[in-house]
């Protein structure tokens, strides 16, 4: 069994995780920060969530690819995007970007107003609130944001295959691989790369859920 | 210590005016919830920016709008006690302290030991908040303001979520530590007992507008307006019309009365306190028979409501001991006195 899907997908995945996770956070504060347009900046960063993803990865190639506003650009230094394992992250970061954001965002909106405003009135730095205050007392929203964001990039398909293509050994990942596996009628194939992305997600899942447990061991539940 | 607040902010329903001064002493601001006290507090503190106005803490500028001057609450030294005392519930108690302690590591050990000891809390030093009652909440909050060397002190309705008991022992607290403070502070609070038994001096808010500021004893003795008047605690308040120099028609009890205090043109409202109200033997000056119309049991009192015999005027309410009231056998009328050195005469 040829077994570079398998280690195109995580790799592609980690690396959409950590842009995810950096860009996610940011973009959660700056949106609560917000007082106008608010709904509007939070619209167009959950669109892709609710989009297909072939409508996202459509969108991706206008961008990026060789006549695209950003492809153009990045030509003059001979850098092309489309088809690389850079464009299956570029694919990933943005259809996991909305997980990771709207958890990140839900995680700071539930931290009580008067906890920061203290910080402020006793002469805490905005920054030393960030990494003090606000991360930490919001940890479980962002693990959760960060798994979610990480599951997703993993399984990726739709924008992926748009932008990406499904060139073995390449560009190809275990989601495209099963595409290409079921199309040449290889059902075992198809079925083993099912199996082994299946295992992953769900080892992710039950780890972030027994650290959820652990930590609010003792906190009241409604049910 | 001094603080200098003249600013004004519109709100959803009215305008917030606040223009007052403090300096080395617990000033009050007495109002019903929603009338824009806390709003007053968060804009000292920097926490809402005014519309307009002027902010100074001991010849510092906090605030100003015309020279386009407005420092964040980080600059500014303002010290602020939350309602739910806002404790960072990652950081133990020592943490809480240390997190707002500015200087080197030795400097911050200091002060983190220093406060600890002052309030009593050197065995919960590595406690988190959660773990704490009540008091020590509050303890703590109030050690890490010292420790943040800020120069004036905000407390923001600091007992308002609590049962009665609880509510005694943190005000006394609050009253213990207040003692040896000896700087400026402005607490906002909805509660008259409250106020009067920590306060120096009260002003009332009143849907956003700041009345004239008063000693406590002044103002539970001749409050200014209405809501004043109601805002200590007065029960009894009726619309009147002037009928002489002395002398007032009570419009909604149905009843001429005479007063000690000269009535003066913008004299709307008058109002006397349950307790200063007198049964008598026989009708006379100031004397009326009066219907008893409902007789409510107090915890160690009779609240007896009274209305002008055989009319539709609005009662007024008697506060009368038990013995007292019970010694009368449940009358159905009686002859009612109202002291005139004890009618408030009230503006709008």
């Amino acid at each position: 069994m040829e077994w570079s899907p398998l280690i195109i997908s995580l790799q592609t995945a980690a690396v959409a995780t950590v842009v995810t996770f950096l860009t996610g956070i940011g973009l959660a504060l700056l949106v609560v920060r917000m007082h106008r347009f608010q709904g509007l900046a939070d619209a167009v960063i959950t669109l892709p969530m609710v989009l297909p993803p072939t409508v996202a990865g459509f969108f991706l190639l206008l961008l990026f690819g060789r006549r695209g506003i950003i492809g153009k650009f990045l030509l003059q230094w001979d850098i092309q995007l489309v088809f690389t394992w850079k464009a299956a992250v570029i694919a990933a970061v943005v259809v996991s970007l909305p997980l990771m954001y709207r958890t990140a965002r839900g995680a700071f909106e539930q931290l009580d107003p008067d906890i920061v405003n203290a910080a402020r009135t006793l002469g805490v730095s905005e920054w030393r609130i960030f990494w003090r205050i606000l991360l930490p007392n919001a940890r479980a929203g962002i693990l959760a944001g960060l798994v979610l964001s990480f599951t997703r990039a993993l399984g990726e398909f739709g924008a992926t295959i748009m932008v990406a293509g499904n060139i073995p050994g390449v560009t190809q990942t275990m989601s495209t691989a099963i595409y290409a596996a079921v199309q040449a009628n290889d059902y075992d194939l198809a079925g083993q790369w099912a199996m082994i992305i299946a295992a992953i997600s769900l080892l992710f899942v039950v780890l972030l859920n027994w650290w959820t447990s652990w930590q609010t061991k003792g906190v009241r539940q409604w049910s | 210590m001094e603080l200098m607040v003249r600013i004004t902010k519109k709100l959803r329903s009215f305008t917030l005016q606040a223009d007052f001064a403090v300096k080395d002493e617990l000033l009050a601001l007495l109002g019903a919830s929603g009338c824009g006290k806390s709003m007053t507090l968060k804009c000292i503190a920097g926490l809402e920016t005014p519309d307009r106005g002027r902010i100074v803490l001991n010849g510092r500028v906090l605030y100003d709008s015309d020279k386009g001057i407005n420092l964040s609450p980080q600059e500014r030294k303002v010290g602020y006690l939350f309602q739910n005392y806002a404790l960072f519930p990652n950081m133990t108690v020592a943490g809480n302290i240390a997190f707002v302690v500015s200087g080197n590591k030795a400097e911050k050990e200091r002060k983190v030991q220093e406060n600890l000891s002052r309030f009593k809390l050197q065995e919960l030093a590595e406690a988190y908040p959660q773990e704490l009652s009540g008091g020590q909440q509050q303890r703590l909050a109030l050690a890490r303001i010292m420790a943040a060397d800020n120069e004036l002190l905000l407390l923001d309705e600091p007992f308002s979520a609590l049962d009665s008991y609880l509510k005694w022992q943190m005000e006394m607290e609050l009253k213990c530590f207040l003692q040896d403070y000896n700087g400026a502070a402005v607490l906002v609070s909805h509660d008259r007992g409250e106020v009067y038994r920590l306060a120096n001096r009260i002003a009332v808010i009143n849907k956003g507008r700041m009345e004239t500021v008063h000693t406590k004893q002044g103002l539970f003795k001749q409050p200014d307006t209405l809501a004043a008047a109601l805002l200590t605690g007065c029960k009894n308040v009726s619309a009147v019309q002037k009928m002489g120099n002395r002398r007032i028609y009570a419009v909604d009890w149905q009843l001429e009365l005479d007063t000690d205090m000269p009535v003066f043109n913008k004299a709307a409202f008058a109002g006397i306190r349950a307790h200063f109200l007198v049964l008598r033997e026989k009708v006379g000056d100031n004397t009326f028979v009066m219907d008893v119309v409902d007789v409510v049991e107090d915890v160690f009192s009779y609240l007896i409501m009274l209305r002008r015999k055989d009319s539709e005027a609005r009662p007024v309410r008697l506060e009368i001991p038990k013995a007292e009231w019970l010694q009368l056998g449940n009358p159905t009328e009686v002859n009612l006195y109202f002291p005139p050195n004890k009618i408030m005469l009230l503006e709008r």
